[in-house]
């Protein structure tokens, strides 16, 4: 399974905060964090902790088997970010 | 002594400062100063009733702020029931939280015609602001006109597109669900002075307006062409969001019409309103065709392409161009931005001295851009400097309850907005909704008064 950010993301970085394996994106700071609109859960290095889910002060965050039907193209929007980015990008810290 | 903090404005970019002033200094004592009776700004009077998902961070922001201790002093006019001098004399710090919260002119003939509205003052209304709650919008034509391409122009799509029953799950203010339930609108036009790759909507939002049960999308196919330029900026250094927007837009396109939609919504793009025509109220906008050009400094813009002027009848048109602020007065004031002039929060006088212990957060500090979470980061950014210069301030002796025991006899606590806040959440119960506003100033009050202060 893997975690889900969906539309109502507000890119608070709660998630990013509590994340143990840093792999919510983009980055604050980065140049692609300001123009996000909203952030996005690598599914290659989410370890499914559901730490972000619990820090998220929206409840923008589900697991795929809980997706709500709005936003069921979440899965493949979250595929299409990480799709664009590199293997080296997303491991760099 | 501890040291005290004012903060003026208790939306969004004031409660992440709270949160963050109590996080990085627990000693200091905090209010929040609010000109209405309740505390949350757009959160509660701004974030489309249908976006109830997005209002939960309410919950944060009493936890990391009233929680934890912060008092609320509703009720409070800065600047009318005390002034900025006052504060000074009462606190070590003063940080203005206060927003932008007016419209934009767009600088048109016919643009102050009856029917010719601010989005802004469409939305206070729907959302229950006690200061917009007598405001009549006429819904009883046929078309409206929404101007702008960003989040505001996507709620108020939406809100005069949603059915009534759904519109009558949300929080929407009561007075604004009578007078949409009763709307004739069958469609709604939403003008973008720019191409769908400069489109400000999230996709999100995008996606959404495709989305809504009974409404047609409509969007015509040469409008959504990529012209050459905006294509090579899209694919060398679009956005992810820009290039999800462009995608959508053609499929939206290419799809078919909606059978038996009960409204429809059209999407404009390289059109710009240059008159709003009618006699005693609107009755048509006059609309221009744009191309996009690339100035001097490399940004695409729009530039008038054809003479020919569109005209479409409408009987409602909601101008949603960009929010300003306004100036507070005593408070330095940038004309050219609508900020006060600031250096990471730090305000600063004309010569660009900071002013001590005056400081500024959200968009009165950086101008109404970013999203709920952009205020987190600004916040802690300018709380930074309010810690850094704690230790060389010197603490006035003076408590502001005598001065406000004076001035306001109406003040809400905290203990009046809990008040204000079960009484709504109760009957929101009653209703199956997540809460029946209380939209009138006298009711807020009343409730507020009532409560075990």
């Amino acid at each position: 399974m893997t975690y889900l950010i969906t539309g109502s993301c507000i890119k608070d970085d709660s998630c990013i905060e509590v994340c143990p394996v840093d792999c919510i994106h983009p980055k604050p700071g980065s140049l692609e964090f300001e123009s996000a609109e909203q952030l996005y859960i690598d599914p290659e290095v989410c370890i499914d902790c559901d730490a972000c889910v619990e820090a998220c002060p929206v409840d923008a965050i589900f697991a795929d088997f809980e997706l709500p039907e709005k936003f069921d193209y979440a899965l493949e929007l979250n595929a299409e970010f990480f799709a664009e980015r590199s293997i080296a990008e997303r491991t760099a810290a | 002594m501890a040291p005290r903090v004012a903060i003026v404005g208790a939306g969004p970019a004031g409660a992440f400062a709270a949160a963050s002033l109590l996080r990085m200094h627990p000693q200091v004592e905090i209010d929040l100063l609010e000109r209405l009776p309740t505390p949350w700004g757009l959160l509660r009077g701004g974030v489309a009733p249908d976006h109830q998902e997005i209002k939960r961070l309410e919950d944060t922001f009493d936890l990391q702020t009233l929680g934890a201790g912060c008092r609320f002093l509703g009720n409070v006019d800065v600047g009318v029931d005390v002034s900025h001098a006052e504060l000074m004399d009462h606190y070590v710090a003063v940080v203005y939280a206060t927003g932008a919260q007016t419209d934009k002119s767009l600088g048109i003939p016919g643009e102050e015609l009856a029917g010719s509205w601010p989005a802004t003052e469409f939305v206070a209304w729907y959302n229950g602001h006690p200061d917009f709650r007598e405001l009549e919008f006429d819904l009883s034509a046929r078309r409206a006109v929404v101007i702008g391409n960003g989040n505001v122009a996507a709620d108020v799509t939406r809100m005069l597109t949603l059915s009534a029953d759904d519109l009558a799950r949300t929080d929407v203010a009561d007075h604004a669900l009578g007078a949409l339930r009763e709307s004739r609108i069958e469609e709604v036009v939403v003008l973008g002075r720019r191409g769908p790759a400069q489109a400000a909507f999230t996709s999100a939002e995008l996606r959404e307006l495709g989305r809504i049960p009974g409404v047609e999308l409509r969007v015509r196919r040469d409008e959504v062409a990529l012209d050459p330029l905006s294509r090579r900026w899209l694919t060398d250094q679009g956005s992810f969001t820009a290039r999800k927007n462009v995608q959508l837009l053609g499929e939206f396109a290419a799809a078919a019409p909606l059978a038996g939609a009960r409204r429809r919504i059209e999407l404009r793009f390289l059109r710009s309103p240059v008159a709003i025509n009618g006699v005693d109220k609107v009755e048509s906008i006059d609309v221009r065709g744009n191309q996009i050009v690339q100035a001097e400094d490399g940004q695409l813009r729009a530039e008038a392409a054809v003479d020919a002027v569109e005209t479409i009848e409408c009987g409602l048109v909601l101008r949603s161009v960009v929010y300003r602020a306004v100036p507070l007065p005593g408070v330095p004031f940038d004309e050219r931005y609508f900020v006060l002039p600031n250096e990471r929060g730090r305000v600063l006088d004309a010569d660009g001295t900071p002013v001590t212990g005056v400081y500024a957060v959200g968009w009165i500090k950086r101008g109404p851009t970013g999203i709920l979470g952009t205020n987190k980061r600004d916040a802690d950014e300018t709380i930074e400097c309010v810690v850094e210069d704690l230790g060389s301030l010197r603490s006035p002796a003076r408590h502001i309850d005598a001065l406000l025991a004076e001035r306001c006899p109406d003040l809400v606590t905290v203990e009046g907005w809990r008040a204000i806040e079960a009484r709504e959440l109760t009957a929101g119960r009653q209703q199956q909704r997540p809460r029946v506003k209380l939209a009138s100033r006298d009711e807020l009050l009343a409730t507020a008064a009532r409560s075990p202060a």
